[in-house]
């Protein structure tokens, strides 16, 4: 069942609160996790975890260093779907 | 032929611990390479750690633990018949760091053995012993986890140098009563290793420093290693809810806080020994619990869940009731 880009962003949200402690509200696809969200490594890590359980699609470490906002995740978890 | 057997049950009699003598601060960090307090603090919770002197052998650190640990166990070094030295930073490995360490505490010729699984290391030598004991090769043994990571630290790298540290600590551990005696003994080990990360934590050759992966060994060690923790109060058939302590490797705090959090034991204090220790690989654990023993966070009977893992990557988990 692939979803949708909101549906991804949504989710992402969700899992950026809960790690991060970013309100689901600033979590627009604009923003850079490093700089905007104030987001290290570290927590990436941990949202790519997560994101792993709540949406089926592993990000890699190696793939991880190149997600750099927010709509590189969205597209990547998009992409990663409808392959899967 | 014959076939020995020995106690029904192993448990520890007491614990020691020992830390250099300098303190080296975030702030003292920050004036060599380029970070500070507040980045070191929110990636991996240290504060301050301790650096042996330069004549200062792990040898010296291990004689100091366990001495202290052989004092509260109410042993005499005639008692002790093996001693294990888990360490992967030994001044020399010709001869083991073990056999020195007896003589040096006056125990007259023990079985003696150094054991490397890295931050591992002490929960390994624990079940080594715990099983020594039961199997009747052994009746009291000192375990003991002793590390000198500065002299593998890369002083530069501000990525290592700010994580690791050196220290000592110690267990003594003896024969138990077996079932009726089972509420004051060392649990099962759930342990493995996983060669695939190998490239994850290493040290090139002799000539080259600590490399480590963070991120790699974050994402491992916040996801593989809980229901190996989980699995060990299983086997020792205890209730998560039931422990007092839970003391992983000192890794990072923020590894810490995760394996805490997945665990689900909410009455268990959680020990952050890191805050003021660094990471001391093999020594992490005991030298948590003897500082938590000292300052009377902890009491007799109380059930600690002990995970290390490290390089290799090697792990290893059991539930142990304090001293």
């Amino acid at each position: 069942m692939a979803m949708t880009k909101e549906e991804i962003l949504a989710g992402l949200s969700e899992i950026i609160d809960e790690i991060a402690g970013v309100p689901a509200d600033e979590v627009t696809p604009d923003k850079t996790f490093v700089d905007d969200l104030d987001i290290d490594s570290l927590s990436m890590v941990e949202i790519a975890v997560a994101a792993q359980d709540k949406f089926g699609v592993e990000i890699p470490d190696d793939q991880l260093k190149d997600l750099k906002t927010v709509q590189d995740v969205i597209d990547y978890v998009e992409r990663a779907g409808v392959t899967a | 032929m014959r076939i020995h057997s020995g106690a029904p049950g192993a448990r520890v009699l007491a614990f020691g611990g020992y830390q250099p003598a300098r303190i080296v601060t975030n702030d003292d960090l920050a004036a060599s390479v380029d970070t500070n307090d507040e980045w070191i603090r929110s990636r991996v919770g240290i504060a301050s750690r301790r650096i042996a002197g330069p004549d200062e052998t792990v040898a010296d650190m291990a004689v100091a633990a366990a001495g202290k640990a052989l004092a509260g166990s109410g042993l005499s070094p005639a008692d002790i018949d093996l001693v294990i030295v888990a360490t992967c930073t030994p001044e020399v490995m010709i001869p083991n760091t073990a056999a020195v360490v007896a003589r040096r505490l006056g125990i007259s010729a023990p079985g003696a053995y150094d054991l490397n699984a890295a931050c591992a290391g002490f929960c390994y030598a624990l079940a080594s012993a715990s099983d020594a004991v039961r199997a009747g090769s052994a009746r009291n043994v000192l375990v003991i986890g002793a590390e000198k990571l500065s002299q593998w630290v890369d002083w530069t790298d501000r990525s290592t140098c700010i994580i690791f540290a050196d220290g000592a600590g110690a267990a003594v551990v003896g024969p138990s009563g077996g079932d009726d005696d089972a509420e004051a003994g060392v649990g099962p080990v759930v342990w493995g290793s996983d060669g695939d990360m190998a490239d994850k934590i290493y040290v090139k050759d002799r000539n080259s420093f600590i490399f480590q992966e963070g991120q790699a060994v974050f994402r491992w060690a916040t996801t593989a290693l809980h229901p190996v923790a989980l699995q060990a109060c299983a086997e020792a058939g205890v209730d998560p809810a039931e422990l007092a302590v839970f003391v992983p490797h000192q890794a990072n705090l923020r590894i810490i806080e995760a394996l805490a959090r997945k665990i689900g034991a909410p009455q268990a204090k959680v020990a952050t020994d890191i805050v003021h220790a660094g990471n001391t690989s093999s020594a992490s654990i005991p030298l948590a619990l003897s500082r938590m023993v000292e300052r009377g966070e902890l009491s007799t009977g109380d059930k600690a869940l002990l995970i290390g893992f490290g390089a290799g990557v090697c792990y290893a988990a059991q539930v142990v009731a304090i001293p």
